[in-house]
């Protein structure tokens, strides 16, 4: 900053401690600040002129300038409402997990000798490698070999479906990888969540005669809506972008595209057919939607999500 | 009188003990559900291909093959995403981590104008997907050449973490705002007091959180995948993702579950060693959202 400025301000309002206070404020959090400027800022502008333009990577953006086309395109195209609806039936998931988990973790919040040792095991799948552990179900998930239809096999005699290779049963198979991965972190959540509650509020309940069914519907469900509330909107933010596993299990996005994502179907046309115009609209229609759900769910927040006063 | 609340309360034990040996079971064969896979996942790397290929269900294996794990580790794509994985998370934690925990310091306890703003900013950047950046992000670093090096991965780091800033300015906020202008007076330099107060006040939250970033560095396959374009500098998870690929034609699926346990194990092991710090943190930044 230039002496001649820097005295302007000193004399408009800071005293000499308190610019120096102000420089030194600044300077400490100009790295994250010129990153923030330089990896997501600049990005987000330049995508969206990008989305306006039929750019490839290569070409010139301003010669290919195509306006809204990109927008009216893709509202056109079937692919990306068949992807669009995948990545919604995916979320089928968040409910399940978010039960699943509600319902261990009520278990899990009593002291039972050895309960923390379950908990790290339901939290294993969480910090392992999405790829490896996407790997790994591929093989479960094997048509003719797999540790699934082994099992069923085994069991019934019939032989299991074909779970990645099918239309259905991949949307299925997709669901219980996901709900299985991240369940466990649903439950460490819901647990600190739970130990938040006052024990007093269940035992004035009890006196009044409230069966355990009760106190969890009308105690437990609503205290621990916070909780619900951040697994829903951290749930439909990550649900939105749903890529990897799929990029893993199903590279090729399934028989007709049944397992392909919004995302997926960017990186495809960006990185694989490199209409990076295209992509971009794409990935800005994401952005939109994403910020739609959630403003929607906070604004709906206030009917449902209680606080313990 | 204090006697009969005495035993009912006995009686209520014992029905709660009863109680809570069932939950105990049932959350026991959750468990083994959960973790199942992986266990298959470590048994078949012992496994002989004919053995997981054969039509009749096994979990043991017979007979016990020790030498996949060897196998995977002379691979020389093994070793070397192994190094690029490590490569990129040296340099980034170390300085990634002192430029958040600077800025955390600065957001939390200095008075500078365009604080809010500029923390506003940075907020919102958690709420942006990345993929809208990813194309741009990915233009960006081909034109500069680093496609064909590791400096995609490492350079935005080094700049810090959002989500690190945004916990330990919250760790920040119990610790009272008094002790800056104690030290002031003191005549303690800015710099000072992040590295000789705050930075020991944030050691353990920090630790915590680099942890976790360093298993957020080890496990990420999307931004390696995008913008690393030379072979000689892929990271292990899309060298474990390309064996896949690679030896799936001749059915090595011990191999392929062998260089997935490998793949998992350090975070696994991180997890189980700082466990507590780790659900406490991730508890925190979950109800506090």
């Amino acid at each position: 900053m230039s002496g001649g400025k820097a005295k302007e301000i000193t004399k408009k309002k800071m005293n000499k401690a308190e610019f120096k206070e102000h420089c030194w404020g600044l300077a400490f959090v100009s790295p994250a600040f010129i990153g923030f400027l330089v990896f997501m800022a600049f990005p987000i502008v330049f995508a969206f002129f990008a989305s306006l333009t039929k750019w490839n990577g290569m070409n010139s953006m301003m010669d290919n300038f195509v306006g809204l086309n990109n927008y009216i395109k893709l509202f056109a195209d079937a692919k990306f409402w068949k992807v669009l609806l995948n990545t919604v039936i995916y979320m089928i998931g968040i409910p399940i997990g978010m039960i699943l988990g509600l319902v261990i973790a009520v278990g899990m919040n009593r002291k039972i000798k050895g309960i923390k040792f379950l908990r790290t095991l339901y939290y294993v799948p969480v910090v392992s490698s999405l790829v490896a552990v996407a790997i790994l179900w591929m093989w479960v998930f094997n048509y003719d070999y797999g540790l699934l239809n082994s099992i069923i096999k085994h069991v019934t005699g019939v032989h299991g479906p074909n779970w990645l290779g099918d239309e259905f049963w991949v949307k299925i198979s997709m669901i219980i990888f996901m709900v299985w991965k991240g369940l466990g972190s649903s439950i460490i959540l819901y647990l600190s969540g739970l130990q938040g509650i006052p024990r007093d509020l269940y035992e004035a309940a009890k006196i009044d005669g409230s069966s355990g069914w009760n106190l969890f519907r009308h105690i437990t469900v609503p205290l621990v809506s916070p909780v619900t509330f951040y697994l829903l909107i951290t749930g439909l933010i990550g649900g939105f972008q749903v890529f990897v596993e799929v990029l893993v299990m199903v590279p090729s996005g399934g028989l007709n595209y049944s397992a392909a994502t919004v995302v997926f179907y960017l990186y495809d046309k960006a990185f694989g057919s490199n209409q990076m115009g295209y992509g971009s609209a794409m990935a800005f229609i994401l952005a939109i939607f994403i910020f739609i759900v959630t403003a929607i769910n906070f604004k709906g927040q206030d009917k449902w999500v209680k606080t313990i006063q | 009188m204090a006697k009969n609340d005495e035993m009912s309360s006995e009686i209520k034990s014992h029905k709660s003990m009863v109680i809570d040996r069932i939950i105990f079971v049932v959350l026991l064969l959750g468990a083994v559900f959960m973790v199942f896979p992986l266990i298959y996942m470590i048994l078949s790397s012992f496994m002989t291909k004919n053995q997981i290929l054969a039509a009749d269900f096994s979990i043991i294996p017979d007979p016990w093959k020790f030498g996949k794990y060897g196998e995977v580790l002379a691979k020389p794509e093994f070793l070397r995403g192994l190094r690029n994985t490590l490569i990129v998370a040296l340099p980034v934690l170390i300085i990634g981590g002192f430029t958040s925990s600077l800025s955390a310091f600065s957001f939390s306890k200095l008075n500078f104008r365009g604080k809010n703003g500029i923390f506003l900013g940075l907020l919102a950047t958690m709420m942006i997907p990345f993929a809208v950046v990813m194309i741009p992000q990915y233009v960006m670093f081909t034109k500069m050449g680093w496609t064909n090096s590791l400096l995609p991965l490492i350079i935005p780091g080094l700049f810090g973490n959002v989500s690190i800033i945004f916990f330990l300015r919250q760790n920040l906020t119990s610790v009272p705002d008094s002790i800056v202008e104690a030290a002031k007076l003191d005549g303690c330099s800015y710099f000072k007091m992040y590295l000789s107060i705050f930075l020991p006040l944030m050691k353990g939250a920090l630790m915590t959180q680099l942890i976790l970033w360093f298993m957020g560095i080890w496990n990420d396959y999307l931004a390696p995948t995008i913008f690393i374009q030379n072979e000689e500098w892929f990271t292990l998870q899309v060298v474990i993702r390309s064996f896949n690929s690679y030896y799936a034609v001749n059915s090595d699926y011990p191999l392929i579950m062998a260089a997935s346990v490998l793949a998992i194990l350090p975070t696994l092991l991180l997890f189980f060693f700082f466990q507590r710090y780790i659900i406490e943190s991730l508890a925190v930044s979950g109800v506090k959202g």
